[in-house]
């Protein structure tokens, strides 16, 4: 029987690279765990603002986004929109032509990943380069980032040294202090030579036009003080009506991804530089991306369009931990992914609609989303989507129901059953009949049968009430 | 490129139109992001309580806080050359308005503190002395504006940042400087030295920014 792609690339997965996610994972969902309690009352509370806060915002982005497209203007920004991933990055290489600019360093944005940023721009001769350190280390190695916040969970320190050898920052080395300095010393001119800093927004407030930057490392900081020109690429969701409701949303973001109260920098950008500063970007520009966005928000799964890419819904997801973030085979991976990436695939939406299938519906993933995003219940919507498109993903690996259907309709043939089940409990797993129980045999044991033990059970007791 | 725009608000308006009602804006209660006094050494008044005990000095309990994310809290400019004469850090840019008051305790020969940031040498100065616009205490956190530290690079390229802070600059929690945000085309809080925790999880100070995140109080 044919598996879901997922489990394949879950069996397939090394020893080492299952262990370094599980374990890194599981390690950022118990610090937070036991931070959110600790620093709050009544996080549950907290959580639901937090969802209510970007529901409102989503549902009223008619509004909100010409609001903050003025807000923006006002403030020395010049706005600009893309339907499309090309559009997107047709829209920043125009920004760099007309600067003549060649060289761009990126802090570390998941919405570049999606539209392919880097690939489109080195197509045109303009150096591309990611500046967070792990993005950097996906980058010389060709590879994506597994995780949406760590983006280099399935890798070694011994890869790493490896990569650097390679790439010529110094002999084998893989001291995780050693390989910092080493990328610390790499990347430094290249903020200062690059023309343009090219940054992600976490959230953008529709009251003061306001952008949200949040990182560790300060290399957003950085790119917006070398660079004259700083782009900031946008997906509409990104809203958030007042200033003061940051306050609900940035005590959340860093507890649920990394469990630290607040990123190391949070930065407020309302604008370019004054004339008389010396240092950050003399233009400023803002690119509002759709790929796929006005879609979802059409869609019955709107909600996820609240996610503010923590990654604690990845961090706590059994499937995630035993799969890694490449199974997904999609810029997002994880619960959040199982949802946003089929839908933000638009016709390619049969291509990815196993992805919903990718969860035992265990709900921890709404548990701990700092938005409260009801991912089980977008992930069954999803699974109905694919079975009524036909979606030939959506089926694999999923016994068909008519045989269960006909039987349940049969009283007869169901007693028989029932009885005949008792043959499961020796007859050896390789010669069951159903492939679909062979298939979940191979890795587990079927608990023994007990066909016919409650319509014994019921029978007798329905005598006793009788008497 | 408006073409673009008016489609995708198009799109926008089309996806919004069916329902037949929007979620409306919740106000909440600024009791919901309280901290709860339960970390570092300044316990809440009555434990379990939320909210900051009362009466806690806010730089003592800043300075907790940053201490918490290897950050040092500093008293007085002999203390800050002490520990830079300690660690041999000597090349240093300072802010042109601080200087006056550092000029003293950083002397010449020992120290050489440049008062201009030159960009095309950026990489040459071991610490770098800028003024604060404020902080938070429940976070330890420093908030730099581009009015105050017009040199960003000053308080980025160099392995060691001094921040100068008033007491009376403090506020307590992130509500209050979100209200309190300043007018400044950047606005940027520092929570602690620089760090990533990419390589196997495994925490690593002074990435891209410093290594040494000072905080330190003049009168």
């Amino acid at each position: 029987m044919k598996k879901q792609p997922i489990d394949t690339f879950a069996e397939n997965l090394t020893a080492e690279k299952h262990a370094a996610v599980r374990g890194g994972t599981k390690a950022t969902h118990e610090k937070r765990s036991v931070m959110l309690p600790e620093h709050f009352q009544n996080p549950q509370r907290l959580r639901e603002m937090a969802g209510e806060i970007k529901q409102h915002a989503i549902e009223n982005l008619d509004t909100y986004l010409p609001q903050v497209e003025a807000k923006l203007q006002s403030n020395g920004v010049q706005v600009h929109w893309a339907e499309t991933a090309d559009e997107a990055c047709a829209t920043v290489h125009r920004i760099m032509q007309a600067r003549q600019a060649t060289k761009l360093v990126k802090a570390k944005t998941m919405v570049s990943e999606e539209i392919g940023l880097a690939e489109y721009l080195e197509e045109r001769g303009i150096e591309s380069l990611e500046t967070d350190l792990g993005e950097f280390i996906v980058q010389i190695d060709g590879d994506h980032p597994s995780h949406i916040v760590r983006p280099i969970i399935h890798k070694s320190r011994r890869e790493i040294a490896v990569s650097f050898e390679r790439e010529g920052l110094g002999a084998y080395n893989d001291d995780p202090a050693t390989i910092t300095q080493r990328a610390r010393r790499w990347l430094r001119p290249k903020y200062m030579e690059a023309q343009v800093g090219l940054t992600g927004a976490n959230f953008v407030s529709a009251e003061s036009g306001r952008i949200v930057l949040v990182t560790n490392e300060g290399n957003s900081r950085f790119s917006l003080a070398g660079p004259r020109c700083h782009i900031a690429l946008i997906g509409i969701e990104k809203i958030v009506p007042r200033d003061r409701d940051l306050g609900v949303l940035l005590n959340l973001l860093a507890r649920s991804a990394t469990a630290q109260p607040l990123t190391v920098y949070t930065e407020f950008i309302s604008g370019p530089k004054l004339a008389d500063r010396p240092d950050g970007p003399e233009e400023m520009h803002v690119v509002f991306v759709d790929n796929g966005r006005t879609e979802v928000l059409a869609s019955e799964c709107r909600e996820i369009l609240r996610c503010i890419r923590c990654g604690a819904c990845l961090n706590v997801c059994p499937v995630y931990r035993q799969a890694s973030g490449h199974a997904y085979r999609s810029v997002y991976p994880g619960p959040v992914g199982a949802v946003l990436s089929p839908l933000l695939a638009g016709k390619r939406f049969p291509e990815l609609a196993d992805l919903p299938k990718a969860s035992s519906l265990c709900g921890a993933c709404n548990e701990v989303c700092p938005v409260n995003i009801p991912i089980p219940d977008l992930l069954l919507r999803l699974r109905n989507r694919g079975k009524e498109e036909h979606a030939e993903l959506a089926s694999v690996a999923t016994p068909g129901l008519a045989g269960w259907a006909w039987l349940a309709s049969q009283p007869t043939a169901w007693k028989t059953a029932l009885v005949a089940g008792k043959a499961m409990n020796v007859v050896p797993s390789a010669l069951l009949p159903v492939p679909a129980l062979r298939a979940w045999e191979k890795d587990r044991t079927l608990p023994e049968w007990r066909g016919g033990e409650f319509r014994k059970w019921w029978r007798k007791n329905e005598r006793k009430t009788e008497l | 490129m408006s073409g673009a725009r008016e489609k995708i608000l198009g799109r926008v308006q089309a996806a919004l139109a069916p329902l037949k009602e929007r979620s409306p804006l919740p106000d909440w209660d600024p009791v919901l992001i309280e901290r709860r006094g339960a970390i570092g050494a300044v316990p809440a008044a009555n434990p379990g309580e939320p909210g900051l005990a009362p009466k806690v000095d806010l730089w003592t309990l800043f300075a907790e806080r940053l201490r918490a994310l290897h950050g040092l809290p500093m008293e007085g400019e002999a203390a800050l050359a002490q520990w830079l004469k300690e660690n041999g850090w000597t090349e240093g840019y300072c802010d042109p308005k601080l200087w006056p008051h550092f000029k003293a305790s950083l002397p010449e020969p020992t120290f050489h503190v440049s008062t201009v940031f030159d960009r095309a040498n950026y990489d040459n100065y071991q610490f770098g002395i800028t003024i604060a616009s404020g902080a938070i205490a429940e976070t330890g956190t420093l908030v730099l504006t581009d009015r105050d530290t017009p040199s960003r690079l000053g308080a980025l390229a160099p392995w060691a940042h001094v921040a100068v802070i008033r007491r009376e600059q403090i506020v307590p929690d992130v509500a209050s400087a979100l209200a309190t945000m300043p007018l400044d085309p950047n606005v940027i809080w520092v929570s602690g030295p620089s760090k990533t925790a990419d390589v196997e999880g495994i925490l690593i100070e002074g990435v891209h920014g410093p290594g040494q995140q000072v905080a330190l109080l003049i009168p």
